[in-house]
């Protein structure tokens, strides 16, 4: 079979590329569908307690937040010129943008470790330690549920994708993209999809109805 | 029984790690009517034990808890684990490829890995048995299930939610497939129905599953790290549990109803010798029922205290579902019409479920009126409408697809009386079952109770009655089926004289489906004159 470019239910590696773009597509439809149940529950909860939601905001670090934003749409940068890099067919260039691309991801991961552990500090991890003066204590959880959620599946999802990234770095260093860099495309795909729901998980959390 | 010397896909490999590790779509088709008739078993011994604690109005056979763990056990095998697969894991895998002349899935080990993440949520739910069960029913509803309950439900909804991978893989696979697999020759409107009603049901599987499966994961952080999404007392809303649940959970009917549908009219159209009537409707009705399907969800939450709008709505677009379903339904009876009709096992089961689909679709319309349903919501009226509908559609178009592809299967028959006798058992099973039940919820017996008043016995004693002829018809098949690896007749690529791409290429196929590339160069059911 490595003889061939294609594998054999294929019939052209043309049409090889074009079922696996399509199944990388359909995944991330499926994605969409996932996160878009924690927005559905956002949304409704946010209409219901906008104050609460306010005043959870203001308690997330909009610095930290915005480096983050920056660190990802670096890493996007950078998975982009991967991808060209393997159209390329550029092994070393290649390899050096994985390699980027994973360091902002560990970044991003580490910064968000601290922005939890400052959660966890100030006793605004929802559950029998929450603690917090003021009248919307039970709706500011429901903030916190969703803070959590929501940025604990994206984390999961950035986890995923960094495992993806050292994969191709191994396939790159055997030349596996020589041929076809279908894989790299895909993963990218993939790496740019888990950066555009932080796009829209960064303001609906922190900046939104935010007074600085 | 000495036999074709030809390799076909079967004896291409032995031992257990040419099954395990098979990319084959049709090994992988086996490896799933194995392993889903095991659950069907599981399941359908659940309901037997339900059936017989409802023999007697006392609760005298089992505690009220062990009765709540029975039918929640009954609904999460037979509903994740038996009937989302079945069609389209078993028929759907073997045949997809072949009907669309292709060597095999678009994702060879996708599909692989989506029957080992299948048993490994099935694992998840034997875990979740062995250490004391659940018994929130298949609903999960909250609060119970995030604050109440206390049995296994944080083990059986990972179980849940890894199947529903399964699930997306597949349809995912499938969609992938149909769109760039096809033949040369094979437009999208020369597809036979079945892919047709599997593409419907994959775009369903694609968009819905995500939902639940982001549902279920929020109970289980709720109970496991105390999150409180749907907490009413932290001002959470355990109704929108139920939004986001049946979201996917309705539109989840039509994952089994639509590839039921697709195998019907394989049937109806071979059995009756004649091109399906309206082809490009009921091509398009499944289009139709999939897109309807996903708005309708509310018609489960009349009584939930959803806003009276939101139910007007709500019951106006489940009564549009009914127009096709019901093109269907009048499309196969005009096939029917002046069709040269042979009353083989397969369409006995045809029969049987268009009798049982009607049935189940009619009182669904009783259940989208607003009014009748706040009478017989979360009674036996219900639980009669969706087992006609996921038993008595579902099982009947599934058991008359095995039987009809079974010689492509394994290139034997069954034996046809006993086909035909275990159809007829299974119908009149069935319909005794169910067709009390209908009564005794409209008489205002309450679903998920293990005792009820003295003037309902009567009707559940004909219930338990035709649960255990059902049991015995199901049973039957199993047996003569395996019989029939051995001992039946050998069937030659053709028995039915059928048209189709599965029928133009030996029994078993070989390993590769077709020699080389098929090309199309005619309609579906293009019967013709040749055979009238």
């Amino acid at each position: 079979m490595s003889t061939h470019t294609h594998a054999h239910q294929f019939d052209t590696p043309q049409q090889q590329h074009q079922a696996t773009r399509l199944g990388m597509w359909a995944f991330l439809i499926t994605e969409v569908m996932l996160f878009s149940g924690m927005f559905v529950a956002y949304i409704l909860y946010r209409t219901w307690y906008p104050e609460a939601f306010i005043e959870g905001s203001s308690h997330l670090d909009v610095m930290l937040g915005t480096i983050n934003t920056l660190v990802l749409i670096s890493s996007s940068f950078t998975m982009v010129l991967a991808v060209h890099a393997a159209a390329e067919g550029k092994k070393q260039a290649i390899q050096k943008n994985l390699v980027l691309t994973l360091v902002l991801g560990l970044v991003f991961l580490g910064i968000k470790a601290v922005e939890y552990s400052h959660k966890f500090h100030d006793h605004l991890v929802p559950g029998p330690n929450f603690a917090h003066e003021g009248i919307h204590g039970g709706h500011l959880q429901l903030f916190y549920s969703l803070y959590f959620a929501m940025t604990g599946t994206h984390a999961f999802h950035m986890i995923i994708g960094m495992g993806l990234l050292v994969y191709l770095f191994i396939r790159a260093g055997k030349g596996a993209f020589n041929k076809d860099h279908t894989a790299v495309e895909l993963v990218g795909l993939y790496w740019h999809f888990v950066d555009l729901v932080w796009i829209f998980l960064f303001p609906l959390l922190y900046l939104l109805g935010r007074h600085l | 029984m000495t036999r074709l010397q030809r390799k076909h896909y079967i004896n291409n490999g032995y031992g257990a790690l040419s099954w395990f590790l098979t990319l084959d779509h049709k090994r992988i088709a086996l490896l799933y009517l194995i392993t889903a008739t095991l659950f069907f078993a599981l399941g359908g011994a659940f309901a037997i034990a339900i059936r017989l604690e409802l023999l007697t109005p006392a609760g005298d056979m089992v505690q009220s808890e062990t009765y709540n763990k029975m039918f929640t056990m009954h609904g999460i095998i037979m509903v994740f684990f038996f009937l989302i697969p079945a069609i389209p894991a078993v028929l759907g895998n073997f045949l997809l490829p072949i009907m669309i002349g292709a060597r095999d899935m678009a994702f060879p080990k996708l599909n692989l890995a989506s029957w080992y993440i299948y048993m490994l949520g099935g694992l998840f739910t034997f875990v979740a048995m062995a250490l004391g069960g659940v018994d929130t029913g298949w609903t999960f509803y909250t609060p119970y299930s995030s604050t109440y309950a206390n049995s296994q439900v944080i083990i059986t909804a990972l179980g849940v939610f890894i199947t529903g991978f399964s699930s997306i893989l597949t349809g995912l696979n499938f969609l992938v497939t149909i769109h760039t697999m096809r033949a040369p020759g094979m437009s999208w409107f020369r597809l036979p129905l079945f892919v047709w009603a599997h593409y419907a049901a994959s775009l369903i599987m694609v968009l819905g599953t995500p939902v639940v499966s982001i549902t279920i994961i929020l109970v289980a952080l709720e109970r496991l790290f105390h999150l409180g999404i749907f907490d009413p007392a932290l001002g959470g809303d355990p109704i929108l549990f139920q939004h986001l649940f049946w979201f996917y959970s309705h539109p989840a009917v039509y994952i089994m109803i639509l590839p039921a549908m697709g195998v019907m009219s394989e049937l109806i159209a071979t059995f009756s010798r004649k091109r399906i009537f309206g082809y490009s409707f009921v091509a398009s009705s499944s289009l139709a029922i999939a897109v309807l399907g996903f708005l309708v969800w509310g018609h489960h939450m009349f009584v939930s205290g959803q806003s009276m709008y939101a139910g007007l709505v709500f019951s106006i677009l489940s009564f549009l579902v009914a127009i096709p379903s019901a093109i269907k339904v009048f499309n196969w009876l005009a096939t029917l019409f002046r069709g040269s009709i042979s009353l083989q096992t397969p369409m006995i089961y045809a029969f049987g479920f268009i009798g049982l689909f009607t049935i189940g679709g009619l009182t669904g319309l009783f259940l989208a009126c607003l009014a009748v349903d706040v009478h017989v919501h979360d009674t036996y009226f219900i639980v009669a409408h969706f087992h006609y509908i996921m038993v008595g559609g579902v099982i009947m178009a599934y058991l008359g697809g095995i039987h009809y592809w079974w010689p492509k299967i394994t290139g034997r028959m069954y034996p046809e009386w006993w086909g035909k006798f275990s159809a007829v058992v299974i119908f009149i099973g069935f319909n005794l079952t169910f067709l009390p039940q209908f009564v005794v919820g409209y008489l205002g017996m309450p679903r998920r109770y293990h005792f009820y008043p003295e003037e309902f016995q009567i009707l559940n004693v004909l219930s338990t009655a035709g649960a255990s002829i059902l049991g015995i018809g199901y049973m039957i098949p199993l047996f003569y089926l395996v019989w029939s690896l051995r001992y039946g007749k050998v069937a030659g690529p053709n028995p039915w004289n059928a048209k189709g791409l599965e029928w133009t290429i030996p029994s078993p196929p070989p390993t590769e489906n077709f020699d080389g590339t098929p090309e199309v160069t005619e309609e579906a059911y293009n019967y013709g004159t040749n055979h009238a």
